[in-house]
């Protein structure tokens, strides 16, 4: 059963982190590490990440939003509250235990109002969860919170692979309050597809389901970025984020999505609009 | 018997000492209760997994038929599945022809193994299989974390897959068995005896202790539907007492979904996040459920994702 996995958790790796990531030995994570364990693992969990630029430790800058027990490990929300939203350009979100860890990396664009992003995303182990905002003017700023969870990414999905299949790609929009040009609407995005973690049995073949996961998002107002999404198998089924851009009248959001093993998906999205 | 007994003190941790000193005595009355001629049933505690229950939580028994034994529920560990082996072996000498495996939960399905030697069929949904391979190893491990691996037991299959519905004929009795649509798993199995009349709906029936949602909401509803329709006066729910009046205990766990469906709706249209709504949702029902605190909120996570996308 460790073979397969390895296998996995190597290739989602090396689909996401730079190739220094491959080097180090896995530190082992587990409920019992030591603060000095956890510390270690960041460490070099951030080198293969930013390399070696400064990441500050910055609790203010950005708030994370998670329990501290999860109810369920396969679907742990996650509130990011960015507190300097105009100066922001980059937001990462890291699963420190988990087999993969870099979860997400979020980049925004000019139509964005990056104050608050939310999300859904699995967690595999007792972790410290860091968030680490990139500023315009190319500073690093951490913020961690513990949380306590177990098996998140490889429990079942509890059908099967092709039912969990069922509907690829759909999309839906929800778009929350009135939204009124010139002032920030929040929205809500959910994206059809099982992100496969690839640490899940098929159930016919019973082998491991290969990863099989959104790595790429974009969603856009008009001609203008709201924000890139790099995401990963930490990211739970069925996609939801949760964000807010900046209308400026009639328009819409187009959503482009595209997953590790070429599926490629488009919708776009008429803003309701509030003059009427 | 003496043997046997240090058996039982070994398995849960020398923890049952006020039974141990009369072997055949306390044991027996405190443990099973006949809850119809020949049909003895253990209830479970409203409790989770720990070494001391051996993950014997549920509501676990046997039918002693003319023709030999059917167990209602295997257990929730080997070593809960070796004592219920041991409280037949006390009752009857008839052969165990049928061990049921009502879903894919741990507490109802890892105590199959004890029974292995017996060569009994053991009976079980028909996507009872793929949900073992899903979840079966997982679960497994997870167990053997708390209960010891030598504790666990192993993912038994079933021997007799049942699509629709299928009959089992104990020589007095004939149980009838239906394989439901997702409920409160993607695999229920649940009984009727004929011979007693009694309904065993295994989880998708709990009294007292919350419901868990594992399968799909709505589903639940239609197949608490059709077990109305069986007519059973009596049932022996999952988790709860060892006997039960059908309706008013089921018209219970209606008013539960209820809740949860309704409000989720509500939380999902009037645009409440999924982690307010875990904190919201069906808290009328928070004092009349026990371990609720646990259960609730994934209840709303599981509902949240299904009612999401309506």
């Amino acid at each position: 059963m460790k073979g397969p996995v390895m296998k996995r958790l190597m290739l989602a790796l090396s689909l996401t982190l730079s190739a220094a990531a491959l080097a180090p030995a896995p530190v082992r994570a587990g409920a019992t590490d030591t603060d000095e364990e956890r510390a270690a693992r960041w460490s070099e969990i951030k080198a293969s990440i930013f390399g070696d630029r400064k990441v500050e430790a910055s609790p203010s800058a950005v708030t994370i939003d998670a329990p501290a027990r999860a109810l369920d490990a396969a679907l742990v929300p996650i509130g990011l509250t960015l507190a300097d939203k105009d100066s922001v350009k980059g937001l990462y979100f890291i699963i420190d235990d988990n087999p993969s860890p870099y979860a997400a990396h979020f980049t925004f664009g000019p139509a964005a109002d990056p104050g608050e992003i939310k999300m859904r995303v699995r967690v595999n182990n007792y972790t410290n969860v860091h968030a680490v905002v990139e500023t315009k003017d190319g500073r690093l700023l951490e913020s961690a919170k513990f949380v306590k969870a177990s098996g998140g990414c490889s429990a079942p999905m509890g059908m099967s692979d092709e039912e969990a299949m069922k509907g690829m790609g759909e999309m839906r929009m929800k778009f929350v309050g009135d939204v009124q040009p010139g002032k920030p609407a929040e929205a809500t995005l959910m994206v059809r597809h099982p992100n496969f973690s690839g640490m899940q049995m098929n159930q016919l073949t019973r082998d491991y389901t290969p990863a099989r996961y959104i790595q790429k998002l974009d969603v856009t107002y008009g001609d203008k970025l709201v924000f890139h999404l790099d995401g990963d198998i930490s990211i739970a089924s069925n996609p939801v984020i949760n964000f807010a851009f900046k209308p400026e009248g009639q328009g819409s959001l187009k959503v482009v999505a595209s997953d590790n093993q070429e599926g490629r998906w488009e919708h776009s999205f008429p803003v309701p609009s509030a003059s009427n | 018997m003496s043997a046997s007994v240090t058996r039982r003190a070994a398995l849960f941790g020398g923890f049952c000492l006020c039974c141990l000193p009369r072997p055949g005595f306390a044991v027996d009355a405190l443990s099973m209760e006949e809850v119809a001629p020949g049909t003895f049933i253990r209830r479970g505690p409203d409790a989770e997994a720990t070494p001391e229950n051996a993950d014997g939580i549920a509501n676990i028994g046997f039918i002693v038929g003319r023709d030999g034994v059917l167990v209602t529920e295997s257990g929730g560990s080997l070593a809960d599945g070796q004592w219920l082996r041991e409280q037949i072996a006390r009752r009857t000498d008839k052969p165990i022809r049928y061990v049921m495996l009502t879903h894919v939960h741990p507490d109802h399905v890892f105590g199959a193994a004890a029974f292995r030697g017996d060569n009994p069929t053991f009976v079980g949904h028909a996507a009872l299989r793929g949900a073992l391979d899903a979840r079966g190893a997982f679960y497994r491990q997870r167990l053997a974390e708390i209960l010891g691996e030598d504790k666990a037991g192993e993912v038994v299959y079933p021997t007799m897959e049942v699509k629709d519905g299928a009959e089992i004929d104990l020589g007095d009795r004939t149980l009838r068995l239906t394989a439901h649509g997702s409920a409160h798993t993607s695999c229920d199995l649940s009984m009727l005896d004929t011979g007693s009349g009694l309904l065993f709906p295994a989880d998708l029936l709990f009294v007292g202790r919350i419901p868990s949602l594992d399968g799909s909401l709505l589903g639940w509803f239609k197949e608490i539907e059709r077990l109305k329709a069986m007519g059973a006066a009596d049932a022996v729910p999952g988790h709860g007492p060892t006997r039960v009046a059908f309706a008013p205990a089921m018209a219970d766990l209606a008013r539960y979904l209820t809740a949860l469906r309704d409000e989720t709706r509500k939380a999902v249209a009037s645009g409440v996040p999924i982690e307010a709504a875990v904190q919201s949702v069906a808290l009328g029902e928070k004092d009349r459920w026990a371990l609720f605190d646990t259960y609730n909120g994934r209840n709303v996570t599981q509902a949240y994702q299904e009612l999401e996308w309506e």
